[in-house]
């Protein structure tokens, strides 16, 4: 059975427009699941659905979010908090604003094991010590005395990507972990993200707009346009035989994966209709 | 080492600042028309009577000469002597200024707790009506000045329903085993309650009035900052944790929104003691403000230079002590 299973998850703007029509998706134990599609397509959106930060201006109209068979969104909210602090974590995008400017890196890994988990504090520490060596860090002693505006953004990443698997979540957000950094440095968080994620047997849900990252890290991918679910199928049978017109076209979009001399191509306007037309018929549907 | 070198370079500014502030004031009540001598005499005194004693208190010379004796005095601790009292400017000034800084600082408190408390449970209630009524009773106090809250308060609180005194610092029956004028801190220090007592109920009105606006000002900016910073990615990322509305608040929020606030309020401080001129007239409360004012109506030009002077020295004391906290506070700047 999947871990993290999004049934018929429906967001609305308060007082305005529908944000997710309608997604299901399922992530197994232990899978990388990918979230594509363009910008505003809502793929965060589904993110901050799973870890309960939806902004105040969004509704849950209707759908389930189960973790483990529970549904949390049936939940009392303290409860349903104190579940996702245990058993989720949030890989941010921009390392230079997910940490407390006014906190010492160190208490910014091991306060969810000390006030959420209850572990000692001595516990909480050693722990921090052994992840941050293992996101291959010297000096993790220095560094989690420091404050974060004393380290690089490469690093302040690598230290979210630590704090996250702090408690062993069974299930880490990464919401374009790499697309704030520099191009040297995200070949390596990627790895990283990547390498952490196989040791520790977590599931993920990767949100990206990089097919290319897709085809390395994912085992499943959905694909979005306008909060509905176009596609959601196993990497292999995407890359190789798209269903959807529109998978079609963000594939050709891709260069890699054409040909790399070759200027991007958008997606055509017909493909564009042909989405619409699907949306709105969705919209139809949802009306009666 | 960066530390002592913005305090050198803060005690020269300062220095040259009060310098100006002196050299203003005394050209200032110079040219201000009224004599102060002529004020002291009783009537009938002869022109004559009044050139003896301008000569005597040196008012005949010319206003540099004036001037050049005046700071030669106060660089040997000498602020001359007060033409009204014929006392020691420096001894009266020093004996009112611990009233008006126990009237400050109570104030201040006041300010912060009352701002500090509107802030937090208006970010806490957050778009609910309570935030809107919280918005409009920091709008109402923002808009009255302190005289007006202190005739507000008096009304309510010593005539309509007498729960405190409105006049003075202590009921002038009271024994005082006091050896310093701080009556506040040092009835606490002796452990007299009774008199802590009193003194409290005289000064809570008078301090209240000079709170509210501020308390006001700070509110207003701490929501400000608060509900910005509970936006960052930071605190989004508290809340994945597992932490409720309270801990993001007061943990990830709180440390960072202050520092603006912090600034506004060392600014404002100083402004409360400017305050403190016409809330103190107001209650009869015998601090420096009450001196100030006899002191401007009596034309007592020592004790005018001696009080303008000192709340100068104050001012730039505040500021400095404010711009050291904003440092250590902000782990950014103690790095720098
Ligand atoms: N705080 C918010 N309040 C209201 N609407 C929002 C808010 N944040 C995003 N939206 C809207 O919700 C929709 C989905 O946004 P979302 O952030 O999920 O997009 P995305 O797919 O993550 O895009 P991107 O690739 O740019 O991050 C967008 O149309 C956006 O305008
Ligand atoms: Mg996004």
């Amino acid at each position: 059975m999947s871990y993290l299973s999004i049934r018929d998850l429906e967001l609305r703007l308060k007082g305005g427009g529908r944000l997710l029509r309608r997604v299901s998706l399922e992530v197994a134990r232990g899978e990388v699941h990918g979230l594509v599609g363009e910008s505003g397509a809502g793929k965060s959106m589904i993110g901050k659905a799973v870890l309960g930060t939806l902004p105040r201006s969004v509704e849950i109209v209707s759908g389930q979010i189960l973790l483990d068979g529970t549904d949390v969104l049936a939940m009392h909210p303290a409860a349903r908090r104190r579940l996702i602090g245990a058993t989720c974590a949030l890989i941010p995008q921009d390392p230079l604003t997910a940490l407390n400017p006014a906190h010492r890196v160190g208490p910014q890994i091991t306060d969810r094991l000390v006030d959420i988990l209850r572990w000692p504090r001595a516990k909480a520490e050693a722990r921090a010590r052994e992840l941050l060596a293992e996101v291959q860090i010297a000096e993790p002693e220095r560094v989690m005395r420091s404050y974060p505006h004393e380290l690089s953004g490469g690093m302040r990443q690598r230290i979210l990507i630590a704090s996250a698997f702090a408690a062993e979540p069974k299930l880490i957000v990464a919401d374009e972990p790499t697309t704030a950094l520099d191009v040297t440095v995200q070949k390596q968080i990627l790895k990283l993200i990547k390498a952490m994620q196989e040791r520790h047997g977590t599931a993920l849900l990767f949100v990206t707009h990089d097919l290319g990252v897709v085809s390395k890290i994912c085992q499943r991918l959905s694909v979005l346009y306008a909060g509905m679910v176009v596609e959601d199928t196993d990497v292999r049978t995407f890359f190789r035989a798209p269903r959807h017109p529109y998978s079609r076209a963000l594939l050709a979009a891709t260069p890699k994966y054409t040909d790399p001399t070759h200027s991007l191509t958008p997606v055509p306007e017909a493909v564009i209709a042909t989405v619409r037309a699907e949306v709105a018929e969705a919209d139809r549907r949802a009306g009666a | 080492m960066q530390l002592l070198q913005t305090i050198f370079l803060r005690l020269i500014t300062t220095a040259v600042t009060l310098f100006g502030v002196a050299v203003i004031v005394f050209v200032v009540i110079r040219i201000v028309p009224g004599n102060p001598i002529a004020m002291m005499l009783p009537p009938g005194a002869t022109e004559a009577d009044i050139a003896r004693l301008s000569a005597l208190y040196g008012l005949d010379k010319s206003i540099p000469e004036q001037f050049a004796i005046w700071s030669g005095g106060v660089l040997r601790g000498d602020f001359g002597t007060s033409i009204t009292t014929r006392q020691p400017v420096l001894g009266l000034v020093l004996g009112r200024l611990p009233a008006t800084l126990e009237l400050a600082i109570m104030a201040l408190v006041m300010a912060v707790l009352i701002g500090g408390v509107m802030a937090l449970t208006g970010t806490r209630l957050r778009g609910t009506r309570s935030e809107g009524a919280i918005d409009v009773a920091n709008g109402m106090a923002l808009s009255i000045p302190d005289f007006l809250w202190g005739l507000v308060l008096i009304l309510a609180f010593g005539v309509l329903l007498p729960v405190f005194h409105i006049s003075g610092r202590i009921t002038p029956s009271l024994q005082l085993p006091f050896s310093t004028n701080f009556y506040l801190f040092e009835s606490l220090v002796r452990l007299r309650f009774d008199l802590w007592a009193d003194i409290v109920s005289h000064m809570f009105l008078p301090a209240l009035a000079l709170a509210i606006p501020l308390s006001a000002v700070i509110g207003q900016l701490l929501k400000q900052s608060l509900k910005e910073t509970m936006h960052l990615d930071y605190v989004t990322l508290s809340r994945t944790k597992g932490y409720g509305e309270n801990h993001v608040i007061l943990h990830e929020a709180l440390p960072n929104a202050i520092l603006p606030t912090l600034t506004l309020i060392g600014v404002q401080f100083t402004f409360l003691i400017g305050g403190t001129v016409i809330i103190e007239r107001l209650f009869s409360y015998e601090g420096l403000g009450n001196l100030a004012i006899d002191a401007v109506i009596n034309r007592d030009l020592p004790l005018i230079q001696g009080i303008v002077i000192l709340f100068a020295a104050i001012f730039t004391v505040v500021n400095l002590v404010v711009d050291l906290l904003y440092a250590t506070l902000n782990p950014r700047l103690r790095h720098a």
